[in-house]
């Protein structure tokens, strides 16, 4: 063949683009559609935020417990833990070299942004239901 | 090195081909578009940090008055507050650069001259940004802007 090479795969599995991490594109898309969820949420939650923090505790108990800004909070909550932990993924990939190591911060990143998202949900259902 | 017989040629093993090259700190030049990649992981690593502490917030929140005066006093702290801004910054920063990769996902921006000129957009927009929020907030003391309802 004309396009002879080294590699024993055949064109079709070249094609289907399946390597030995078997997915690819699925993180890239993930990134991109969280990133653009967070650019209407984050900062509509960072002036909120700030405003709220200093006030008394019931008013930021009801921003909190007002059922927009609940189902808002809701929604940040999971595209931030997803968003931080595709790119917590990437950086620890691109920098961490010893397999273990790797491996074991790859685990704890996916333990941490699982359970950043279910404290952070169980805080804001607590105070809105 | 090409011969015009290409049946005969060996496979492509030993082609020494000119792939681009990882930016390895040691011998490249410092430039714009290098130091927004690199502020763009810090930032995102900063701002993983300072999500947690959001989430801190919201449980202290969910535990109660008491926990909630703790943490305030906590955060009111001036040194933390010192932090708070720095995490403002970060995110402002990677909110724009952010965009500006989602603009070179599109095809757009990729002249060198271009790129450095969003990049220095991105490092202003963070740090202003920052400060615009925090003004905008009424958390710098002696600035209120009222007329702002805020």
């Amino acid at each position: 063949m004309a396009t002879s090479s080294n590699s024993l795969r055949t064109p079709l599995g070249k094609v289907r683009g399946l390597g030995s991490a078997k997915e690819g594109a699925h993180h890239f898309i993930v990134q991109r559609v969280t990133a653009i969820a967070l650019i209407g949420l984050v900062p509509w939650f960072l002036v909120n935020l700030l405003s709220v923090a200093r006030a008394p505790f019931e008013t930021a108990q009801a921003f909190v417990a007002h059922p927009v800004n609940a189902i808002l909070l809701l929604l940040l909550a999971g595209a931030a833990f997803w968003h931080m932990r595709l790119g917590l993924q990437v950086v620890v990939e691109d920098y961490i070299r010893k397999p273990m190591t790797k491996m074991a911060l790859l685990i704890l990143i996916g333990f941490v942004s699982v359970a950043a998202t279910v404290a952070a949900a169980f805080a804001v259902l607590t105070l809105a239901v | 090195m090409a011969t015009s017989a290409p049946a005969k040629s060996a496979p492509a093993k030993n082609a020494v081909r000119a792939r681009p090259l990882s930016p390895h700190l040691s011998v490249w030049r410092w430039h714009w578009t290098m130091a927004s990649s690199i502020l763009h992981r810090a930032t995102g690593t900063a701002n993983a940090i300072g999500s947690l502490l959001v989430v801190g917030w919201l449980l202290a929140l969910a535990l109660g008055p008491e926990a909630y005066a703790a943490y305030q006093s906590f955060f009111g702290w001036w040194p933390v507050q010192i932090v708070l801004f720095g995490f403002t910054v970060a995110i402002m920063y990677h909110l724009a650069n952010g965009i500006r990769h989602l603009v070179w996902d599109s095809g757009h921006g990729f002249n060198p001259k271009l790129s450095d000129a969003t990049g220095l957009f991105c490092m202003a927009f963070g740090l202003f940004g920052a400060i615009a929020v925090w003004v905008f907030a009424g958390l710098v003391p002696g600035i209120t802007l009222s007329q702002f309802g805020g």
